[in-house]
């Protein structure tokens, strides 16, 4: 176990140096000039002339080399100081904070109510299989093809205007939470109860669950005590992998929702160059990521520890 | 689905209780929830300070009626003393801060010199020195007369905030205003709540609370809007409105907003440089087309960069037809002559320019394909290239511009001269203005108007200026701008300020 902190600590480290340094030099080599474009997010369209962009460029110090701008920054990481937004002049880490808060919120609702909604429709089309499983497969299919906005959208012209049961877009009340989650939810259980429906079917046909039957076990008993865990564990695995799915949805159902997340945070600090926020930003989601596909490890591990120790 | 739904969000309530600071006390019943498209990355006035005092958080020394007039704010009076070199202002005596200290004319002061440090509506202005005369009474000091300073006092950047709002940087930490609505809570960018404020010194508002909500895409407004879970939208889709119309819990209100749509024409540009061309390039277009498609507001086509509203600066014999015809022969006879392909060529030259526009305003990127369409039918080769908005200062500051299609808001400083002379009184022009238009005539007629008290010569000269837009066309308008906003039922008192200044909450009241 310890080996294996060990492990993901080097990797943190090495992602974090990686994600900075490349969006620093990504950004950097975008075109267009930067106190332009800093200047224009501060002000706004209307005010954002050529004297608001010297004005930012000599308060930013824009004019020094890229070098000396990515050592400054390289230095004060090490100090755990990400800087402050260029375009608010706010602590990034207090903004990446606040938008942090509300995208894992909106995430571990979205991954939970996902696992609400995979599982128990992959175990019923795998046991039942026929029609069920013939309509749950081109209800998945189309979900998946379909942008996630789509599905949001869908949500929202349901569930907000013809019910009048959720709020459209907005964020404070736990209300607020529920169509965006749900629509999360709904892309990723549409890739992941096929995931479960695969490895339940893998189960039900294997040779050491038609032994558990023979022995006289009840179909509930054979499912909890040799089904359940052996099910559990590629689909365990396949949430560390649908974390990507998670990021890519989170960006565009923060923008639909107006919920103030990091990928939304991410998206405009981007328009806006500012550099520092995005390099905080890009660097939590990487750390986020091998944090969670840590955790992805140890709970697969607990689930199957046939592998040994934790190395 | 009912149970599903509300079941699911008891037990995610708990998670969203730990992550989100949630108030019971502004609810549904004594909040007006507005949604507009802005966002507000900062406290400071110079920054976002319209989101600011739309929500009637801040206020300004002076204020503007709907006719661009000057009337009283916190300065209950002005004085233009020196023949325009000193404004004598004379502060109210009833005024508190929403921390409770009262307004003094050393706290004005602190916050006007404050703001003439910051880029955007100070920049330009000739500001010697600003002092504290009396009690109640500041002065102004200029090294030169300048007709638009009470418009400019009157922009949200001249803000009066207390003291104690700024830290040391001089940025705006805490949003301590003086108007009838307090902050209950801010979430930069995207919310702000307040609260009606008792000791106000006008009219102490009705309603108890108001939330403003960032809503970045259109659609998701419209929706809010026919939910119900809006009570005030701003920016509606023009294509949408037909549709909230019909709805019995809406009212639609049409406002005209001094915002223009024009290309910037970079006047040395060698296909561009003479009048004809440029009125060739106007003649050529469509505007009752793209107001009516686009817009969905065929009568907010014009060929004036200035609403008829202000009437000093808008000439009355004018046209937006297409003529086509025309439009072909000024460049004929310019040498421009139409090669096999269907272009316009001049000693083996292309009329070919490159146009850039921004993606902030959806309308821009629709009406820059429309005019790339009814320039070709003209012969010119246009490349629209989607860029961000400050591309326009940047391209103006290098010369790199060929045309941009921009919409130029020329109320954000209500006095028309104060928008003018920043766009056309540069040594090239202005940033959202003129490109090395030559004509020294019109930048001394603007200077002669800043220290011009007789309103019959103001008027006069306006007009001058305005006729050599008009004529010269070194910036082309296609249509001016239409606010769509919907209003609940729920509410009654609802006014649309057209320089955008405030939201009048403090008129509302609930229907009973």
């Amino acid at each position: 176990m310890r080996a294996l902190l060990l492990k993901r600590l080097l990797q943190l480290v090495a992602v974090s140096w990686g994600v900075g340094t490349l969006t620093f030099f990504l950004m950097r080599a975008l075109p267009g000039d930067m106190a332009y474009r800093i200047a224009a997010s501060r002000y706004g369209m209307d005010a954002v002339d050529n004297r608001a962009a010297d004005m930012v460029r000599a308060e930013l110090g824009l004019d020094q080399s890229a070098w000396s701008a990515y050592w400054q920054w390289f230095t004060d990481l090490l100090s755990w100081n990400l800087g402050n937004s260029l375009v608010s002049g706010a602590p990034v880490t207090e903004q990446i904070w606040h938008m942090l808060g509300h995208s894992v919120l909106l995430a571990l609702a979205g991954i939970l109510l996902s696992i609400l909604i995979a599982v128990p429709l992959g175990l019923a089309s795998a046991f039942k299989g026929g029609w069920l499983d013939r309509v749950l497969l081109t209800i998945s299919t189309a979900l998946r093809a379909v942008p996630v906005f789509v599905i949001g959208l869908l949500a929202v012209i349901m569930f907000a205007l013809e019910w009048n049961l959720l709020p459209v877009a907005g964020f404070g009340t736990p209300a607020h939470l529920v169509l965006p989650a749900l629509t999360l939810a709904l892309s990723l259980a549409a890739i992941s109860n096929r995931v479960v429906h695969t490895e339940a079917r893998r189960v039900f046909g294997s040779s050491f669950f038609e032994f558990a039957r023979m022995k006289g076990l009840s179909p509930s008993q054979a499912f909890m005590r040799h089904g359940a865990r052996n099910i559990a564990v590629p689909v365990v695995a396949f949430l560390g992998i649908q974390l990507i799915t998670v990021v890519e949805g989170v960006v565009m159902i923060e923008s639909l929702f107006s919920w103030p997340g990091i990928g939304h945070g991410l998206a405009h600090a981007i328009f806006a160059r500012d550099i520092p926020l995005i390099q905080g930003a890009a660097l939590m989601m990487g750390v986020l990521f091998v944090v969670m596909n840590t955790l992805v490890d140890i709970a697969c591990h607990y689930l199957d520890p046939r592998g040994g120790q934790l190395s | 689905m009912r149970f599903f739904t509300s079941s699911l969000a008891g037990a995610i309530s708990a998670l969203a209780l730990a992550t989100t600071p949630v108030n019971a006390e502004p609810t549904d019943q004594n909040t007006v929830k507005i949604n507009a498209a802005f966002e507000f990355s900062s406290i400071d006035p110079s920054r976002s300070g319209y989101v600011f005092t739309r929500m009637q958080i801040f206020e300004t020394l002076l204020n503007v009626d709907n006719q661009g007039n000057l009337t009283p704010g916190l300065a209950s009076a002005w004085d233009i003393l020196e023949g325009g070199h000193k404004w004598r202002l004379s502060l109210r005596d009833d005024v508190v801060y929403h921390n409770d200290t009262p307004m003094t004319a050393d706290s004005v002061v602190k916050a006007l010199r404050i703001a003439t440090e910051k880029p955007g509506a100070w920049q330009g202005v000739p500001v010697t020195s600003i002092e504290v005369v009396d009690a109640q009474h500041i002065d102004i000091n200029l090294s030169q007369p300048f007709q638009p300073l009470g418009a400019i006092l009157a922009n949200y950047a001249s803000a009066i905030l207390a003291p104690q709002a700024y830290g040391e940087d001089n940025l705006a930490r805490e949003a301590i205003g003086t108007g009838p609505f307090s902050v209950y809570q801010i979430a930069v960018p995207h919310r702000l709540v307040v609260e009606k404020f008792d000791d106000y010194w006008g009219k102490v508002a009705e309603i108890e609370y108001a939330r403003y909500l960032t809503g970045h895409r259109a659609e998701a407004r419209v929706l809010q809007a026919r939910s119900g879970q809006g009570d005030i939208v701003f920016g509606l889709d023009p294509a949408a409105v037909p549709t909230l119309k019909r709805l019995p819990n809406l009212e639609i209100i049409r406002s005209d907003l001094p915002r223009t749509l024009v290309v910037k024409v970079n006047a040395s540009h060698p296909s561009m440089d003479t009048v004809e061309a440029r009125q060739a390039l106007s003649l050529a277009l469509n505007r009752r087309g793209i107001a009516a498609a686009v817009l969905r507001a065929p009568e907010a086509a014009t060929a004036q960069i200035l609403p008829a509203y202000m009437a000093d600066w808008h000439v009355a014999d004018t046209s937006v037809e297409q003529d086509l015809e025309q439009a072909k022969a000024l460049l004929q006879a310019q040498g421009w002559q139409t090669n096999s392909d269907g272009w316009l060529e001049k000693d083996g030259q292309r009329f070919e320019i490159d146009m850039i526009t921004y993606a902030d305003r959806p309308e821009l990127t629709t009406v820059a394909t429309a005019i790339q369409d009814q320039w070709r039918q003209l012969g010119v080769k246009l490349n629209v290239s989607i860029t961000n908005s400050s591309a326009i200062p940047a391209g103006h500051a290098d010369d790199s511009l060929d045309t941009a299609l921009m919409a130029r808001n020329y109320g954000v400083i209500a006095d028309p001269l104060g928008s003018l002379l920043k766009d056309l009184g540069g040594a090239k022009g202005g940033d959202w203005g003129t490109l090395n238009w030559d004509n020294q005539g019109i930048k001394t007629t603007l200077n002669e108007l800043l220290s011009e008290s007789d309103p019959s010569v103001y008027r006069q000269k306006a007009q001058t200026v305005a006729q050599a837009l008009y004529d010269e066309k070194p910036l082309i308008p296609v249509a001016s701008y239409v606010q769509q906003t919907a209003v609940n039922k729920r509410l009654e008192g609802f006014r649309f300020d057209p320089y955008e200044r405030s939201y009048f909450l403090n008129e509302l009241s609930w229907v009973k």
